[in-house]
């Protein structure tokens, strides 16, 4: 299995960490990863971290049950086997629409917001049964890691880490996946 | 920090001197510790309720609807009442945690996570009903558009009922997922705290692995929001198909346009009451009054009053309008609503839902615990009463005068109500004692901001770097902030 050396610096403070980050970015080093215990506000950005696209992804998700729903309706009311229900048109799908309109909408957000959560579980890695991954149990709770890669300048980096207020530094192995 | 200012105008929203550290611990501590006497009475209670529902269930499905007191004028009672009642109070939920989000209403923190929790139970007993209402139970799919072996004969897609169909299980499913999505950085939390292997266990399951990587909460934070967005119109949208099932129909009474908005608002209504009545409880019970304060009880009573007073409006408005159509089969429904055999149970509703919100005027009245609960149960009452009042009172005496009647619940109708209220205590008190029940890393997002504690810390004009640390979690934590300083 190939190893790659990091180096995990733990913080205590949220602001502490955020000062870090910039000063790790304005050191021009790359920050494998964060792990938070809440989702702390500019985190992303100031990692510089690419926004994400998950919202637009539920818009296109929204667009399929729209047209799910106009689909399954159009088959099952106007094609498949049209009934007179109180005299309404059941010969044109869009004189009869406005009785669909509530389940166009319920469709549209059972898709948008399902799927979405689905995309959102298996880009983050989450499941049943998933084991975590964080390195350290700490950061559940009120401990702020930070994640760097190691290319032979370890001491460097234990000194930037150390100024900007890390509590601990450790360097560890870490497997490659 | 100026990412962590607010106003000093503000009231804390958590209060005591607590750190991140403590938030953890105060939020573990009624799943870690052991159920005291109380919880395991009240839970006896609420089992034995259940399992008497669950008889009276047996017994409607073995033998027939003709165990309940309907009869061939009032086909519809305390079935569609209990249905509406709990899928009414199911809208609070994702009031607080959908709307509020969108509003940006820090207090909404403290709540959300039981209010939706309450949301998933309360929806879980609406969707009793109308199962049980078929008869045949076993074939509840048959509402599902799938293609079976007569002839492709599909469901009316023109039907209110069917509307409610997708509209209930869309609700309760997307309910359920935004509820879930937010449970899992604190059953991650309870998870790297658990010592004891079996817990650790069920948590690690429960939460799914999460993580907690900065990419994991820029994604977590877009999708509670964009859920927020999409829950918002479907919680509007529930009550409004709900409110479809009368005010498509012709029967005097329940043929009016004013029926969605004045349904939603009194689904609020009665969803915050519940609200209140289960948290000024659990607060206590699980030591969270720093966390669920009197401040959150009064914005709640707030919402009670104003959601109360529209509710009155809406019945104002429905009795002009009758007046004023002309039409003497509305005219006579709403006289006799108020005047007729019927007319305690619209006297109960108008004092419950119109006259008792409005002592939430006075500040000193809606800070009160004692009298926000009482009001609490108060405002449920009325709200049962007023689903009783819309669905019976319309339907005892309508177009045949010769079928005129009355209606009297047997003790089925009874047991089965009693029932669902149990199995939502049961729900209820087993996710009390096995789920975080504030949702702990929201909380942590707010407490450099509005926590007590550091509200004093910056109007003393000192800085919050470094206060974070807990000197029990970290032993650098003090000399650490004084580095900071120098």
């Amino acid at each position: 299995m190939e190893t790659s050396k990091v180096i995990h610096a733990i913080y205590t403070d949220d602001d502490v960490l955020m000062a870090a980050v910039k000063k790790v970015k304005a050191e021009r080093h790359h920050i494998e990863e964060i792990y938070t215990p809440f989702p702390v506000h500019g985190l992303d950005k100031a990692m510089g971290l690419a926004p994400t696209r998950i919202a637009i992804t539920s818009f296109i998700y929204g667009c399929i049950g729209l047209i799910v729903s106009i689909w399954m309706m159009n088959y099952m009311m106007i094609q498949d086997w049209p009934q007179n229900i109180g005299g309404k048109p059941s010969f044109s799908y869009i004189e009869n629409m406005p009785a669909f309109v509530p389940i166009m909408f319920e469709l549209t957000v059972f898709f948008a917001a399902h799927l979405m959560v689905i995309t959102f579980y298996l880009r983050s890695r989450m499941w049943p049964f998933k084991k975590a991954e964080n390195p350290d149990p700490r950061t559940t709770d009120d401990h702020f890691l930070m994640e760097l890669a190691v290319h032979g300048n370890e001491k460097e980096l234990e000194n930037l880490l150390k100024e900007t207020g890390a509590v601990e530094i450790n360097i560890v192995e870490k497997e490659a996946h | 920090m100026a990412s962590h200012y607010e106003a000093p105008i503000r009231r804390p929203l958590v209060l005591g001197e607590k750190s991140y550290h403590d938030v953890s611990v105060d939020i573990a501590a009624p799943i870690e510790g052991k159920a005291n006497k109380s919880w395991w009475i009240v839970f006896s209670i609420a089992l034995a309720a259940f399992l008497w529902g669950v008889g009276c269930i047996i017994y409607t499905i073995s033998t027939g609807i003709g165990t309940w007191g309907l009869n061939k004028t009032v086909e519809w009672a305390w079935d569609i009442t209990n249905f509406v009642w709990w899928v009414g109070i199911g809208h609070a939920g994702t009031l607080i945690s959908a709307v509020l989000l969108l509003f940006r209403q820090k207090w909404r923190m403290g709540i959300n996570r039981s209010a939706e929790a309450m949301t998933i139970f309360s929806v879980i007993q609406a969707a009793i009903f109308p199962i049980i209402h078929m008869g045949r139970p076993w074939l509840a799919y048959w509402v599902l558009p799938i293609p079976n072996q007569f002839g492709s004969l599909w469901v009316n897609f023109n039907s209110p009922l069917l509307w409610d169909v997708f509209a209930i299980s869309t609700y309760l499913s997307v309910s359920l997922v935004f509820w879930w999505t937010g449970l899992l950085p604190d059953f991650a939390m309870i998870r790297d705290r658990a010592v004891k292997p079996f817990q650790k266990k069920i948590y690690s399951l429960l939460s799914f692995g999460w993580t907690g990587r900065a990419k994991d909460w820029q994604r977590f934070e877009e999708v509670s929001l964009v859920l927020a967005g999409l829950a918002t119109p479907l919680v509007l949208s529930v009550h409004t198909i709900v409110s479809y099932d009368f005010a498509t129909s012709i029967v005097p009474g329940w043929h009016t346009t004013i029926f969605p908005p004045y349904f939603v608002a009194g689904a609020v209504f009665s969803g915050f009451a519940m609200v209140n009545t289960l948290l000024i409880i659990m607060r206590k019970v699980s030591n969270l009054e720093d966390y669920i304060t009197v401040q959150h009880i009064e914005l709640m009573n707030i919402v009670i009053m104003i959601t109360g007073s529209i509710v009155g409006v809406a019945y104002i408005t429905e009795l002009f309008i009758a007046w004023y159509s002309g039409v003497e089969y509305e005219q006579y429904a709403f006289l006799n609503r108020a005047t007729g055999p019927y007319a305690w149970a619209y006297w109960i509703m108008m004092s419950c839902n119109v006259f008792s919100p409005q002592f939430m005027w006075f500040k000193k009245l809606r800070t009160s615990i004692m009298f926000s609960f009482f009001i609490s149960i108060v405002v449920n009452i009325g709200m049962w009463f007023e689903r009783f009042v819309i669905i019976v009172t319309s339907l005892h005496r309508d177009y045949l005068p010769s079928s005129w009647t009355m209606f009297s619940p047997t003790f089925v109708d009874i047991g089965t109500f009693i029932g669902t209220i149990g199995f939502f205590f049961v729900l209820f008190l087993l996710y009390a004692r096995t789920f975080p029940v504030i949702a702990q890393a929201e909380v942590k997002t707010i407490l450099k901001s509005s926590g007590e504690r550091y509200k004093r810390i910056r109007e003393a004009g000192k800085s919050l770097v470094g206060t974070g640390a807990d000197k029990r979690t970290s032993n650098v934590a003090e000399d650490n902030s004084k580095n900071l300083k120098n």
